[in-house]
């Protein structure tokens, strides 16, 4: 009997050749071929005018190939980047150009792009283009951008990109009448993705068959496919886009096309040869993209216990200087901002507005940690006003177990209704209780107040809407030698996906774990596909090969029955083999039964013989019987008609230096519940990772830009990303398994969970050991220092 | 992140290397390149040559007596930090070892670079500067021995002239008497210490040195000032600058919780 892998540890294919430096990357595809490397020139003002670029003095340095400025880009090329999700509120939306045609809107954007036979030789180059700028005025931070002194781009006025408003009931009207009101202002800084491989695109043009492949590091295979070929008018079937290993995303690879995704394509079908470009650490911080910063301010008002009566919200999301994403990450904020939890009436208003910043797009988490933060604040400030125990009400407004599906009356991110399908929030509350110690905290308190020592214990609460539509396929194909090849579309940057399919694969058709292997991100072999993003893989591409696997199965049962002389009904496949079961030697190979799915002419092997016309099949039938195909193989596509909401708890003991202000991490508790489980250890290690990454955001790393717009901190140096020194020792974990009704696995993402909850988490614990409010995140010891000298 | 076009030169004698340097005003040193090699690769510095001094024999020596503690300009840290003998000769150098960077930066890194590399921020020039020790230069016009206290000219700036090739460090003993400490708050464990403090304290003297305080290692002189009031006392010849990772405030603050933990740990 074949042992089920759903739900086991079973250890990551991946890590052997990854840990012994095997994997592939982008900078890998071209290694010890002659190919040719790209450098940018980038804008050095975050604001100006350009008046007149030079390359005359780059044509003649040895090993330049080509220059190209706007002035190079025809047609669709010359036409600014595409604007990805339109949305009717998105009144004022601008993308740039793959090269800047006459003004900068950020320090970082691309002007000018060399290739040249090294990148050593191609930065060379890069410095010695001359660019006449007229500078203008840097629009930097929020409420510069508010206060709209001056514009970002000329035809926006106010700054505002767009407007939007939901609400479900009256809030204002509940907030008038409710027994008790507060009002808080908080604040969000900057963070980014920080993959640890930059972004990076390579390509190659075969003249004489017309066909352009590019390898690209990118999250959406099939939208960069889309992408170049519009923009540079070839047919879809003439262009592949192959991911080889991808060193992280986080979220900004989901972002595309990115100009150095077209202009490699670009050159390398211009100058007949392959061309690739890698991203560095630098431009990775000014020409890539960032996320979280936001001013938000909050109107609430509740009754005796707590429970909100209305809740108004009014946020100020940065998005930079331009908006090729739309508005994702601020309708996820004011949406995901409701958390487990169902006041009587809800407003939310956002404005997202320009700045000559660094663009904004999804970065793990995704909008979802400053919802987080604003609703989490708010409970906290409602228990301290109250003088309630944060957990009891945060209870009191819990959506109940019997109360799912349930509808928030809102629209979410997916243009579908926010309706919830399954969670247990109050047994999710009672874990983290105990898994942290919540109920004992005030002795501990006390005890470590004797010895001098100050600590503090936070909680926060999320739910998180994972699994979005629209689909994603997969394809399943059993060959002769019995091993199982899958195709899924989108793509993997590390998260374990060839692990977890082929779990799913062998469960379902009965063969061995090792004899499955899987492929993510080739439009060769799956050419429909969306990408890997919002906590998706699992669920879309999941419950996609599931079914693929379910359909060749059925397949490879109706061919076995025949050849058996058996009842599909009676048969099994164990270990790669069909049994008819209760009658020992009644069995047949699956890959013999590929050989018989396949009516052939022509014998090649001992195996293909026995399916050549003389040796099988009735005379007096088709050899591909009406409705059939040849070969063994199932496909299929999964496609939910709203998302999985997935939920979690996270506490925390921190111990902030009475002296030094230092802040310390003692104690970190999750509960998580994502449903059913496909490999407790891959959900576990994401927790981890997104814990870390969130403890990154809320006490290390911000975006540290001047007045000017100059970014100050663009490097590994000064931008803070926690060391595994800095990230908590251990991480308790609690697991909850709601299943979802909405896909066949019963599953939820998991993949950006672990961040979720991080500035609302911190905020909590750090407030609760000094006494002091906190409206910002991040905070560093010396923001905490300065807090404390202002409440002294 | 790619260097400008440099020559390179890895001479086999020391004479050869300074012959080069001679000859080659736009020449830079190469050792352990923790330091050089980033500023390169960011084009923040493009000498037209590297002068590697790897293949020079003898500059990795250790050697300790009774007086102290002389190490050659190829000594990393790591070889440092492990030396027996030098740590029992001056203790505060172990001490402060621990505080660099990371494992992987003091197997390559040199404490000899990092001290004529002159950053404020680094802990090997405040040290030597708190045991008023020197450096021994070569260059092709001869050898001279650069005092401590008349090295460190700015921001990673020191007083070597630019044919001039740092041999050497000496670090003098902890004599009878004498107790050491050394204490530091970094952002992330092995980043740069936003405050560093390492104090000698002797019969006759309290001297403590700070790093990322002002623009070089600064050493104050508090013989004599009362445990409660040694923050204070520092702070008043101090003049603690701003960064993004500390306001001024919190760097004072921070002069005042360190001097006075660095000199309990010394008494």
């Amino acid at each position: 009997m074949t042992t089920k892998l759903f739900g086991t540890k079973v250890p990551r294919v991946e890590d052997d050749r990854l840990l012994r430096g095997q994997g592939r990357y982008v900078g890998d595809v071209f290694s010890g071929q002659d190919a040719l490397h790209a450098a940018v020139l980038r804008s050095p003002h975050a604001h100006a005018r350009i008046l007149d670029i030079d390359v005359e003095p780059v044509l003649d340095v040895e090993g330049v190939v080509a220059v190209y400025t706007y002035d190079d880009l025809e047609d669709a090329m010359g036409e600014p980047l595409p604007l990805l999700i339109p949305h009717p509120t998105l009144t004022h939306g601008r993308t740039q150009y793959a090269l800047a045609k006459d003004e900068v809107n950020y320090a970082g954007e691309a002007v000018a792009f060399v290739v040249a036979t090294d990148r050593y030789v191609a930065e060379d180059a890069v410095a010695r283009i001359r660019v006449r700028y007229e500078p203008l005025p840097a629009v930097v931070g929020i409420a510069a951008s508010r206060a709209a002194e001056h514009l970002v781009h000329d035809d926006v006025p106010g700054n505002v990109g767009a407007r939007m408003e939901q609400h479900n009931g009256d809030a204002p009207a509940e907030i008038a009448k409710a027994p008790h009101t507060l009002t808080l202002d908080l604040d969000v800084e900057r963070s980014a993705c920080t993959p640890l491989e930059g972004r990076g695109v390579a390509a190659r043009w075969d003249p004489d068959q017309q066909r352009l492949q590019v390898w690209s590091s990118t999250q959406t295979a099939t939208g960069v496919r889309a992408a170049v070929a519009a923009k540079l008018g070839l047919d879809l079937r003439a262009v592949d886009v192959i991911t080889p290993d991808v060193g992280g995303g986080f979220g900004v690879k989901i972002n595309h096309p990115w100009p150095e995704e077209l202009l490699v394509p670009l050159a390398a079908m211009r100058l007949g040869r392959p061309v690739s470009y890698v991203e560095d650490r630098r431009e990775h911080f000014v020409a890539s993209a960032h996320e979280r910063a936001q001013v938000q301010h909050i109107e609430v008002g509740f009754d005796d216990e707590g429970r909100l009566l209305g809740l108004d919200v009014m946020f100020w999301h940065d998005h930079g200087a331009y908006t090729p994403y739309g508005l994702i990450v601020p309708i996820i904020t004011s949406t995901q901002l409701l958390g487990p939890y169902k006041p009587r009436a809800y407003r939310v208003v956002f404005e997202s507005i320009y700045t000559n910043t660094v663009i904004v797009t999804p970065y793990r988490g995704a909008g979802r940690p400053q919802g987080v933060y604003a609703m989490e604040r708010t409970m906290d400030a409602i228990a301290a006003y109250l003088g309630k125990d944060r957990t009891e009400v945060r209870a009191v407004n819990f959506i109940q177990p019997d109360e799912f599906p349930y509808e928030h009356g809102l629209v979410f991110q997916d243009g579908r209704p926010l309706t919830y399908d399954s969670g247990d929030y109050p047994a999710s509350l009672e874990k983290i209780k105990q898994l942290v110690g919540w109920d004992e905290f005030p002795q501990y308190r006390k005890e470590m107040a004797a010895q001098g020592r100050r600590v503090g214990i936070g909680l926060a609460c999320y739910v998180e809407g994972t699994g979005v539509g629209p689909y994603e396929g997969a394809h399943v194909h059993i060959e002769t030698s019995g091993k199982v090849k899958v195709a899924t579309g989108l793509t993997s940057q590390g998260q374990g996906h060839q692990t977890v399919f082929a779990q799913l694969v062998a469960d379902e058709l009965g063969v061995r774990f090792e004899d499955v292997e899987v492929v993510t991100g080739d439009t060769r072999r799956m050419p429909y596909a969306v990408g890997t993003f919002a906590s998706r893989a699992a669920v879309m591409s999941g419950s996609a090969i599931h079914l693929a696997a379910k359909r060749a199965k059925e397949k490879a049962l109706r061919i076995a029955a025949e050849a058996l002389e058996a009842d599909v009904d009676d048969l099994e496949i164990t270990d790669g083999v069909v049994s008819v079961k209760g009658a020992p030697g009644a069995s047949i190979s699956l890959g013999t039964v590929a050989v018989l799915s396949n009516p052939l002419r022509y014998a090649f092997d001992e195996a293909s013989k026995s399916a050549t016309q003389f040796a099988v099949g009735d005379p007096d039938k088709p050899p591909v019987a009406p409705g059939e195909e040849p070969g063994l193989e199932g496909k299929d596509f999964y496609s939910p008609e709203r998302s999985t909401f997935a939920s979690g708890m996270h506490a925390v003991i921190v111990e902030t230096d009475p002296d030094t202000a230092e802040i310390t991490i003692l104690k970190y508790a999750v509960v998580h519940d994502c449903g059913h489980l496909i490999n407790p250890m891959i959900v576990e290690g994401q927790i981890h990772g997104g814990v870390a990454q969130g403890v990154g955001g809320a006490l290390y790393e911000r975006m540290v830009y001047d007045e000017n717009g100059q970014l100050q901190n663009a490097s590994f140096m000064d931008f803070l990303m926690p060391y595994v020194s800095e990230v908590p020792e251990t991480i308790d974990i609690d697991h909850l398994e709601t299943p979802s009704p909405l896909n066949p696995l019963g599953i939820k993402g998991a993949g950006e969970a672990g961040v979720i909850p991080s500035a609302a988490l911190f905020a909590s614990a750090i407030e609760d050991a000094e006494g002091i409010e906190i409206t910002a995140m991040p905070i560093s010891p010396s923001d905490l220092f300065t807090l404390r000298e202002e409440h002294r | 992140m790619k260097p400008a076009p440099f020559a390179f030169v890895r001479p086999r004698s020391l004479e050869e290397a300074l012959e080069v340097l001679g000859a080659h005003p736009d020449a830079k040193v190469l050792a352990g390149g923790q330091s050089l090699v980033p500023l390169l690769t960011m084009r923040l510095a493009a000498p037209a040559m590297l002068v590697d001094i790897n293949a020079v024999p003898d500059l990795d020596r250790i050697s300790c007596d009774d007086d102290g503690v002389r190490i050659g300009a190829l000594v990393r840290h790591a070889a440092l930090l492990r030396d027996e003998d030098a740590a029992r000769t001056q203790p505060l150098l172990r001490l402060a070892l621990s505080h660099v960077a990371h494992p992987t930066i003091r197997n390559r890194g040199t404490t000899v670079g990092s001290i004529v590399h002159a950053d404020a921020a680094a802990e090997m020039p405040a040290v030597l500067a708190l045991l008023g020790g020197s450096v021994e230069v070569a260059s092709v016009r001869g050898r001279r021995t650069i005092e401590a206290a008349d090295l460190f000219a700015g921001p990673l700036e020191s007083t070597l002239a630019h044919d001039e090739i740092a041999v050497s460090a000496w670090f003098p003993a902890l004599r009878p008497g004498e107790r050491v400490g050394f204490a530091e708050i970094a952002r992330r464990h092995g980043d740069y210490a936003m405050c560093g403090v390492a104090a000698l304290v002797g019969p006759e003297r309290t001297r403590v040195a700070y790093l990322s305080v002002e623009e070089v290692p600064t050493i104050v002189d508090l013989t004599g000032v009362a445990p409660d009031d040694v923050g204070e006392a520092a702070l008043a010849h101090l003049d603690p600058q701003p960064d993004i990772h500390a306001t001024a405030a919190y760097r004072s603050q921070l002069v005042r919780v360190l001097t006075r933990r660095v000199l309990e740990q010394a008494a």
